[in-house]
């Protein structure tokens, strides 16, 4: 039965997840004091705090250009759009590609299937890197080097078996009485998988396609080896460029990381209800 | 509505042969209880009545028609799951609606079957809440509300009630009763609960090992049980059973195990009657009563005693066989005590197939 925490308990609660939270924070405020500060280099201290606070880094990530075929282009709205594009198609792609595949091998047999799962599972052995050079011939050869349908057909194939992974789970979770009752209602499978299955997996798609997003979001490896052109960057790879081998701008890599980290943050609140019930979902079967 | 006929189904799972060729008749109106232990095939018939399941050979008819071979959705038949499989993301209403919109029922018709089936089972004031703010006995009613708001040829029920705890058990059975009643529809029910079985039923399938041991109505099932199996699974507290041997005395016939000696009646067992025959005897518990004054009895003594209110079960042994006794609630009995009884009814099965003795 639940009790109502006593005042010492709640205190000691709160006291805990204060310190819990600063320590999780404080590298944080470290790159938020980093990014705002004046001075070249920020002299160590307990608390960070920007010293001579200005815009200037943030101001020149942001609004940095430059000209393409003779035309000005926004350099960071560029980099931005390539990130938000690829990421989401690479989401798309991977979402649609998995959920008939996780859901034929949650509900039906078939010869190869055991075997099939265990070849999806070999494919994540090996780290995407290892990768990067066929890949890149691939691509080269394709035609689609530099370019965001390129990155998306790379990511994509890497997230899928994930994604796999994750809604066999969601799928298997979901009762086969359901299906069936509505096509006794008088739906086709086609039907009851669309107007029942769909939208009762529909936390764990919603999980999924948020890791394949982030996944994108935050790879860099692929990226820095596929793309050349700077307008064709993505942020990972425009961040990256502020760490030169003989100089370092640490300041416009903490404006850049803050800026970076504002979508997937938008993301997280806005899909945090679906995010808990679509890793309980997930996560326990029956 | 209509007749359902099932002639020499069979079907398999693997090697499993699950069901082995079962004839089933159950005329237009009528409510079929198909009853049987865990693994009998009571639910995979009903799921080939269904659709959910093919078979493998056989032939399934509702009416005229053949469905042997049709989708669920071309069956025209509604089914109540034991889980109750309500779609979690919608409400009452649309939950009750579904099947209606899926089959291009225009929206006033809708309405006006959702009404009528939400006051049938009330849930008028549940309609715009999601099955997750449902109790167990609110869900079971959508669930049944589902599909009874169709008007199918056949309605099916899977153990629509074993999730329910033991009072509203009692208390919906009595409403699905009534509820066929009203729509005078044709009804599958399959449950292991042999009380949900005699108490629901016009007819009753025994089944057992993927075939009909036996069917009819639930009192003569009761009465007359064709097999040891029956005779086991029907009745609460079940028969007592007495292994032993049929011998003649002089010009009657008497079951003997080891000192009990039990007179048999020719006319009841006529044709089965074979000096040294090896045969089961079994006494239902309220076919015994206590014997009063003189006369042939068997001596029972009480080793446990359960006084349930309207009855009390006394336990003992009889030739060296379990045997539970009813006798009145008001008798005081005490453990160690001995009864004399007699047996105002018997059964005699085989003892090497089970069946029964008794001339049919």
């Amino acid at each position: 039965m639940n009790k109502k925490p006593s005042l010492l308990e709640s205190a000691a609660c709160h006291v805990i997840l204060v310190i819990a939270v600063a320590f999780a924070l404080y590298p944080v405020l470290w790159v938020v004091a980093l990014a705002f500060s004046g001075t070249q280099t920020p002299s160590p201290r307990v608390i960070p705090v920007p010293e001579a606070p200005t815009l200037a880094h943030l101001s020149a990530v942001v609004g940095a250009s430059r000209k393409v075929d003779g035309a000005e282009v926004w350099l960071f709205g560029r980099q931005l759009a390539n990130s938000l594009v690829v990421s989401l198609s690479t989401a798309l792609v991977g979402v649609l590609i998995a959920i008939p595949t996780a859901y034929a091998l949650a509900r039906f047999r078939f010869a190869g299937k055991e075997s099939g799962m265990r070849a999806l599972l070999a494919t994540q052995m090996f780290p995407a890197v290892a990768s990067a050079i066929p890949l890149y011939m691939i691509l080269n050869y394709l035609g689609l080097l530099n370019s965001r349908t390129g990155l998306v057909v790379c990511y994509a194939s890497t997230s899928v078996p994930f994604s796999i992974f994750q809604l066999r789970a969601a799928f298997e979770a979901i009762p086969v009485d359901l299906e069936e009752a509505a096509m006794v209602d008088g739906a086709t499978r086609f039907s009851a998988f669309v107007r029942v299955v769909l939208p009762a997996a529909r936390p764990a798609i919603a999980v999924t396609a948020l890791f394949a997003f982030m996944g994108a979001y935050n790879e860099f490896i692929l990226a820095a080896t596929l793309l050349d052109k700077e307008e064709m960057f993505t942020l990972p790879v425009m961040l990256q460029r502020f760490i030169g081998e003989y100089d370092a701008q640490w300041e416009k890599f903490a404006a850049g990381a803050l800026v970076v980290s504002l979508p997937v943050m938008a993301l997280f609140y806005v899909a945090q209800r679906h995010l808990v019930a679509g890793l309980t979902a997930g996560g326990v079967k029956g | 509505m209509a007749s359902v006929t099932v002639t020499a189904l069979k079907k398999k799972f693997g090697q499993t042969e699950v069901l082995k060729g079962v004839d089933v008749r159950v005329p237009e109106g009528h409510f079929a209880v198909l009853v049987g232990p865990s693994g009998c095939g009571k639910s995979t018939l009903l799921r080939l009545l269904a659709g959910l399941e093919e078979a493998d050979t056989g032939k399934i008819e509702l009416g005229d028609r053949d469905v042997t071979r049709l989708e669920p959705r071309d069956r025209n038949i509604a089914m109540v799951f034991q889980s109750y499989a309500l779609y979690p993301h919608l409400t009452v209403r649309e939950n009750l609606a579904f099947g209606l919109k899926l089959r291009k029922t225009d929206a006033a018709e809708i309405e006006k079957q959702v009404k009528r089936a939400s006051d049938m089972l009330g849930l008028a004031a549940l309609l715009d809440r999601l099955p997750k703010q449902l109790s167990g006995g609110q869900r079971q009613r959508v669930a049944m509300g589902r599909a009874i708001v169709r008007k199918a040829d056949l309605y099916l029920y899977d153990e629509p009630l074993s999730n329910l705890d033991a009072a509203l058990r009692a208390q919906v059975r009595v409403d699905i009763r009534k509820l066929h009643d009203e729509l005078g529809a044709t009804s599958v029910y399959v449950t292991h609960d042999q009380v949900e079985a005699m108490t629901l039923a016009d007819v009753i399938f025994v089944l057992n090992k993927g075939q009909v041991e036996q069917s009819g109505a639930p009192l003569e099932i009761f009465d007359k049980p064709a097999t040891k199996f029956v005779a086991a699974f029907l009745g609460s507290p079940a028969m007592n059973f007495v292994d032993g041997t049929l011998e003649r005395a002089g010009s009657a016939w008497v079951f003997r195990a080891q000192n009990l000696v039990v007179p048999v009646d020719e006319a009841t067992f006529a044709g089965g009657l074979e000096p040294g025959r090896k045969v089961t005897l079994g006494v239902r518990p309220h076919e015994v009563a206590l014997a009063e004054g003189g006369g042939e009895t068997t001596k029972l003594v009480v080793s446990v005693v359960e006084a349930l209110g309207p009855e009390t079960y006394a336990h003992g042994e009889i030739a060296g066989a379990p045997f539970i006794a009813r006798v009145e609630a008001r008798r005081s009995i005490k453990k160690g005590e001995t009864l004399a009884i007699v047996f105002r009814s018997i059964h005699l099965f085989d003892a090497a197939t089970g069946t029964s003795l008794r001339a049919r």
